[in-house]
């Protein structure tokens, strides 16, 4: 009888891969579906004019808002994925935390937002006491 | 209307967004381990699991969160739905702690003081990028991924 052994964790690049792929992912959704929401205008204000029915009909006629819902999708594949071969406590905190700080950089690159110091300070302090709370 | 400031619905939406997103994770996680072993061979049987009680709840929240994050995204900066929502990963902490009576770190007190502190300081500032009158909003995202000239 063979005593089975644990399965050896991946190394230091192979995990970043597969956590960038994430980040990324993850990244790119947030953004696609943030700019989605931007070009259909204010949900309450639609809902006021159009009911719930004309709300839901604007952001489902919004080709954006596939475009980020399906790599929200690939996100959660990534996840999954990485979580097959690395441990929860490590993938979960550094994968949470990170997305943050890139949403914060990709949010000032491709929808113009105006992240200043106030938005930086916050996303960073979010970013390590998210880790700390995961961890 | 004036996005610089928040209104009071807009904060319930902002704190919807916080609320739903971990209480409908934790039904998912309370529905599932409840449940006898899912195989590939039964799929009927995971069909069957979306009718529970529990799992039923679950997928109602995440419904509502995604809901009210779309909502929020709608007239909020990505940079500032995202780390203002923070505050669900807060709440389920304190809820380990006062209600499930989970020990908690002294590390993980930290991240809770930090993350408390992060969503104070976003949240006191502007929700939403002023841009020019003349820049349509609606044609801004669209230059997504082109060059600029």
């Amino acid at each position: 009888m063979t005593i089975p052994y644990p399965a050896p964790q991946p190394g230091f690049w192979a995990s970043a891969a597969m956590i960038s792929a994430i980040i990324l992912t993850s990244t790119a959704g947030e953004v696609l579906t943030a700019a989605a929401m931007k070009s259909i205008g204010d949900l309450d204000e639609i809902r006021a004019h159009s009911g719930l029915k004309g709300a839901i009909r604007a952001v489902l006629t919004c080709p954006l808002f596939f475009a980020g819902v399906s790599f929200l999708a690939l996100a959660f594949f990534a996840l999954l994925f990485a979580l097959n071969h690395l441990n929860l406590s490590l993938v979960a905190p550094a994968s949470a935390s990170l997305t943050l700080v890139t949403n914060a950089i990709a949010g000032k690159i491709f929808l113009k937002e105006n992240v200043d110091r106030r938005r930086w300070t916050s996303a960073v302090l979010v970013c390590i006491g998210v880790y700390l709370l995961a961890h | 209307m004036s996005h610089a400031r928040l209104s009071p619905r807009q904060y319930m939406i902002l704190g919807l967004v916080s609320l739903c997103a971990p209480l409908g994770d934790t039904c998912l996680s309370r529905g599932m381990t409840g449940l006898p072993d899912i195989t590939l061979a039964h799929p009927a049987t995971l069909i069957a699991a979306v009718f529970t009680p529990w799992i039923g709840a679950g997928i109602a929240l995440l419904i509502g969160f995604f809901a009210s994050y779309l909502t929020a995204l709608s007239w909020a900066d990505l940079t500032f739905v995202l780390p203002a929502t923070a505050f669900g990963n807060v709440i389920v902490a304190l809820l380990a702690r006062f209600w499930l009576h989970e020990p908690i770190s002294l590390e993980r007190w930290a991240g809770i003081l930090l993350i408390t502190v992060g969503v104070g300081f976003v949240a006191r500032g502007p929700s939403l990028t002023e841009r020019p009158a003349t820049e349509s909003t609606i044609a801004e995202p669209v230059t997504i991924g082109k060059e600029q000239a």
